[in-house]
């Protein structure tokens, strides 16, 4: 295969001057994003946006406690609302048999509570009304009455035999045990282990990713639309997966597919915030269904961060077993995974723990074992959502802290431990001891890079000297491979559907061209990129070319995007569908030149005969000739275009190296970010100008749950991040300028040759962050402190808190 | 609440209603002071003044407030916008904006605390809208620019229809979201007194840009020679009530300058400092915070008063 090298220096920085990304490549290469000019003149068209004649308006009532009976519920005063048209309970949702809906993990939620609430926040009763207030001041006016319950909060003690039991609408369940999980050899590891104790370096350390939120900017919202005439429902909504949507609505309604259009119009941010199907969406389809009117309902900042898909919240101990040389031999690991109220994850079935499996990293390993406890808690449910690549972010996190922490205790350099047990490029495809077949890589170029960028011996230096001083300056690595792309359909399904994704492109007569993909954008530039794979294969320029996504009547069924998987799998669609259309315009362009089929060759939107460059016609020639008058070659239909249903071969496995440095006020414990190297490698590059914006949002994203981000509980189990005020996101304050970079080791089994990029950046920075706090740190004797770390927790790690207060 | 205890509920959050939509509410739109004053008397206690709205209206949205009455007072801005040097005392209206407090060069040189305190009190958007006077009287423990006044020795003047009366912060603070503003009153002005040989500066620590202080210190000092004449500190965040800066002031006063005296003085603020544990930090951290940044503020203030900054 051949990689096409962009034709300008990609690691150079973009700036007002050299307009390096505004060159119109016919392929790949830095473009500017198709859709910027609609989204940053405030023209998009999000779901709020769409206002339908006659449209009401919905709103939830929802729990103000964590675990409660529900004893009564009055809702005559807010039906009595002038306003108000319905009030609807979970009572009147069993009654239609709708109270309770299937999970992404074959698991039941509550649409709306009928027995109990089961977390803080959780949907009791709907109102739908004439305008969005009134129905939010008639939510007043619903007395419900609750028999308080004690929650279990703390995970640690929800397995514990006099544990209320949270999920007694399960037949026969009398504990809050969720599902177990393991992966690898466990005989084979303790030997290891066993082996390294009397004669090597066993390190051992508790480490907590704690429960985060993707807030992203755009709330969840939908407006439905179930036309009494027709039948049929059209459904609004922030969905980073139509297709699977629709066909869940259709099982769940019993509403037939057909009857059914899911339409995901611009959508402000998803990072996994709207995989999940949530209560408001179902809610507002009843809600059309009974009333005979679009209902559309809208949650606020609150609801988003209180009862949506939250992520990570992984106790992991993790363990090292290596030889005193420091050659790393075997990992292990115990989680215990807080899955909330209701197993909410979205992963492929035969994955509940997702892609934790690769917790063993960029190394080459004798063994490893994983075993996981999942539990429910009276929390909110969810569990997978968020940037993680169905969590890698956690394995990612839990390997490069534990590589950190075998470091610190034989006193070596953490670059240097790295380099000296990555994979080596021979060894690849490398099948991990967990069973993951990594696609290709090349580490220690990459990480060279990183720490030439750096200029990490140099910083090492100025550390030294630092502490000299009593000063506080901290270097993080972290190394990272993912697993991105679900996934081939031999392995990987969501409730039963195939992760495959079908393209359809089709040229217009004049040369212009529509793709139709299954997956979605949620601000990645899908009609960029998308547009550039198709140019890249049959030279139709970009700004030539319609991308059509988020709307299921119009598109091919796929999964979606998520999982930084619409580059690997919807990617490779595009390019073989394109690849389709290019083999017929080959067969009319050899009818055009009258020579042989062989005896045509293409380059860049030109076909011509091998040897007579003068003779030549374009892929718009064709495109016309497909469309025209006269004889095609025999046996040609007319019409250039294709579909095609992508099953992916193997996941993709990108690759970086990330190195922070930090600065700590010793007095304070603040934290600063000071630099960022990030050297990422996604294989082939599309749009490297893309590739950079979500780097950069993953880095920023990482610094956010590093230093402040946390979804925290009371101790009755109130939510204690509500608003933006109390959870955290970072700004432009706390991060620094960042220093990207790239290699490119293709993939072999993509069309392409690329990988998926979207999450690398979110996984691969936390630990190097913490890294770097923990470095800094290094004078107290410390070796491990959790996230977030604020000042505070920072200061109480300084005084040998490991485990934070709050 | 014990197992198997009913609950009927009361209040909008107590039913869960954590909403961001504000109750119905009627708004009046006053010209002048004594116009804004005419109006509270005719509302009565349930009729709320608004004028930057950055802590009211966010209430109002999650429904802890819920006035029936709002009586924007931002026409105001003319009237009671602007800093002012009178004879050995600076007046601030109480409708000055942060962003003016901030931009101000005079202030910045008699006073350099605001800037100090403005560069870091919430963010660009708040400060445009958000006022002194509203910073005041919302009385949030977590409040900079009360620390602020607190370290400066401010007074409030505060007039109703009866006329005015001034008060001094320590008067004025009544405690967690309290103050002596009653109804039928509104706060006008601030004054600062200015003395010779004098400078003040302000530490704080948050979490992220525009967070809400974990903690912050301000400081005050008058130099005498190479002696403290007179010494303020104002904390923010550790407590329900401002600091008790007499014990403070007591320890300064009289002292030279010194790594040791600072800390002193620190620990004492520390003493004094009552924080409690919650997102932001332990209480122990934010103890430790009260004197560190104590100290901080104190060095600076010293440093810039004897033109040693």
């Amino acid at each position: 295969m051949t990689v096409t090298e962009d034709p300008v220096d990609t690691n150079a920085v973009p700036t007002p001057d050299n307009n390096l990304n505004d060159h119109k490549p016919n392929g790949f290469g830095r473009m500017l994003r198709k859709e910027d000019p609609r989204l940053v003149r405030g023209r998009g068209q999000f779901c709020d946006d769409v206002t339908v004649p006659g449209m009401l308006h919905l709103a939830i009532l929802r729990a103000p406690m964590a675990h409660a009976r529900i004893v009564s519920i009055d809702k005559s005063a807010a039906e009595a609302h002038p306003k108000v048209k319905a009030v609807v309970t979970g009572e009147d949702l069993a009654a239609h048999n709708l109270a309770w809906m299937p999970t992404l993990s074959n698991d039941v939620q509550a649409v709306l509570a009928t027995d109990k609430v089961r977390f803080q926040h959780q949907e009791v009763a709907f109102v739908v009304a004439e305008d969005r207030y009134s129905a939010r001041d008639a939510l007043e006016l619903i007395d419900v009455e609750y028999e308080w319950l004690e929650p279990v909060i703390d995970v640690r003690k929800a397995l514990e035999p006099d544990a209320p039991v949270i999920r007694d609408d399960l037949d026969g369940k009398t504990d809050n045990h969720c599902f177990d999980w393991e992966a690898g050899d466990a005989e084979a590891t303790e030997a290891i282990f066993a082996d390294a104790r009397e004669n090597g370096v066993v390190v051992t350390e508790d480490i907590v990713y704690p429960r985060v939120h993707p807030a992203p900017m755009e709330t969840c919202a939908c407006v439905a639309d179930l036309d009494p005439v027709s039948g049929k429902l059209t459904l609004w909504s922030t969905t980073q997966a139509p297709h699977a949507h629709r066909t869940v609505y259709a099982l769940v309604a019993g509403l037939p597919e057909h009857k059914i259009r899911v339409i995901a119009p611009d959508i402000g941010g998803g990072f996994g915030n709207k995989v999940p199907i949530y209560p408001g969406y179902v809610c507002s389809i009843v809600a059309s269904l009974l009333i005979g009117k679009p209902v559309k309902w809208a949650e606020d900042r609150t609801e988003n961060l209180v009862s949506t898909g939250f992520a990570r919240d992984y106790i992991m101990r993790g363990e090292i077993a290596a030889t005193k040389e420091g050659k790393i031999r075997a990992v292990r690991t115990e989680v215990l995974a807080d899955h909330g109220a209701f197993n909410g994850v979205a992963a492929p079935v035969k994955y509940p723990a997702g892609f934790f499996g690769v917790f063993t990293g960029s190394y080459d390993l004798e063994a490893a074992y994983a075993h996981m406890s999942a539990v429910y808690t009276n929390k909110a449910p969810g569990g997978v959502a968020y940037a993680c690549s169905f969590r890698i972010t956690e394995a990612v996190y839990l390997i490069e802290r534990m590589v950190d922490v075998l470091a610190y205790d034989l006193e070596m350099d953490p670059a240097e431990l790295r380099l000296n047990n990555f994979i080596q490029p021979e060894q690849f495809p490398y099948e991990s001891k967990t069973g993951w077949v990594y696609d290709s890589g090349d580490y220690e170029p990459t990480m060279r890079k990183a720490m030439g960028m750096a200029g990490y011996d140099e910083l090492r230096k100025e550390q030294a000297e630092k502490r000299e001083r009593g000063e506080l300056m901290g270097i993080g690595i972290s190394f990272f491979t993912e697993a991105v792309g679900a996934g081939p359909r031999k392995d990987m399904d969501i409730l039963g559907l195939g992760m495959a994704d079908g393209c359809e492109l089709r040229v217009h007569p004049t040369g212009k061209a529509v793709v139709r993909l299954s997956v979605k954008t949620q601000g990645q530039g899908h009609e960029t990129t998308f547009a550039q794979i198709i140019a890249e294969e049959i030279g139709i320029p970009p700004e030539d070319i319609d991308v059509v996504h988020g709307d299921t009547d119009n598109t091919p069924f796929g999964l979606g995007t998520y999982g930084s998987r619409s580059t690997p799998v919807s990617g490779a669609a595009a390019a073989l569908v394109a690849r389709k259309v290019r083999d017929k315009a080959q067969i009319i362009a050899s009818g055009m030149l009258e020579a042989s089929v062989a005896d045509v060759e293409y380059e860049a939107g030109t076909f011509r005969i091998k040897g007579d460059p003068e003779k030549s016609v374009t892929i718009q020639d064709i495109a016309m000739k497909a469309h025209g008058a006269g004889d095609l070659p025999e046996g040609l239909e007319g019409g250039l275009e294709a579909q095609i249903c992508y099953n992916p071969e193997n996941l993709t496995y990108p690759f970086g190296a990330y190195i922070c440095v930090v600065d700590v006020d010793p007095g304070t414990a603040e934290v600063k970010v000071r630099r960022f190297v990030a050297v990422d490698d996604c294989g082939t590059q599309i749009n490297p100008m893309i590739i950079e914006g979500q780097v950069h949002g993953g880095l920023a994203d990482g610094v956010g749950m590093a230093l402040m981000e946390m979804i925290s509980f009371d101790e009755d189990g109130n939510c204690l991040a509500g608003s933006l005020m109390d959870y955290l996101i970072p700004t432009a304050m706390e991060v620094p300028d960042w220093e990207t970079g790239h290699t490119v080791t293709p993939s072999p089994h993509h069309p392409i040759g690329a990988k998926g990029i979207g999450e690398s950046a979110t996984v691969g920075s936390p630990p190097a962050i913490v890294n770097a706090v923990v470095d800094a740190l290094k004078p107290y004797g410390i070796r491990h402190a959790d996230m977030p770390l604020t000042p505070s927790r920072v200061w109480e790690a300084m005084r040998g808190n490991h485990t934070p207060p709050i | 609440m014990p197992v198997g205890e009913t609950q009927a509920t009361r209040s909008p959050n107590d039913k869960g209603i954590n909403m961001q939509v504000p109750a119905p509410f009627e708004y009046e739109r006053a010209t002048s002071v004594d116009h804004a004053i005419a109006l509270m008397e005719r509302l009565g206690s349930e009729a709320r003044v608004v004028a930057g709205g950055h802590s009211l209206i966010p209430m109002m949205k999650l429904r802890l407030a819920t006035p029936e009455y709002l009586i924007d007072i931002n026409d105001l801005a003319a009237e009671l916008g602007y800093i002012r040097v009178e004879g050995a005392e600076v007046r601030i209206g109480a409708m000055t904006r942060h962003r003016e407090l901030l931009e101000s060069d005079e202030l910045a040189t008699l006073l350099p605390i605001f800037r100090d305190a403005e560069k870091v009190i919430a963010d660009p958007v708040v400060r445009n809208r958000g006022t002194l006077g509203g910073s005041l009287c919302q009385a949030d423990p977590s409040e900079d620019l009360s620390a602020v006044c607190d370290a400066l020795n401010a007074s409030c003047v505060i007039r109703s229809k009866d006329g005015e009366r001034v008060v001094s912060m320590h008067d004025f603070h009544r405690g967690p979201y309290e103050t002596a503003v009653a109804d039928g009153e509104i706060l006008t002005e601030v004054r600062i007194p200015l003395r010779p040989n004098s400078s003040s500066a302000y530490h704080k620590v948050e979490r992220r840009a525009g967070d809400w202080a974990v903690a912050s210190a301000g400081a005050a000092v008058t130099m005498d020679g190479g002696t403290i004449a007179d010494g303020r500190v104002g904390l923010c965040a550790v407590g329900p009530n401002l600091t008790n800066v007499e014990p403070i002031s007591a320890a300064l006063r009289g002292q030279v300058p010194s790594e040791e005296l600072f800390a002193t003085v620190g620990q004492i603020a520390s003493d004094n400092a009552s924080p409690s544990t919650d997102t932001r930090g332990t209480a122990d951290y934010k103890s430790h915070l009260a004197k560190e940044l104590t100290i901080r503020s104190l060095r600076k203030a010293v440093a810039r008063a004897t033109g040693q900054d």
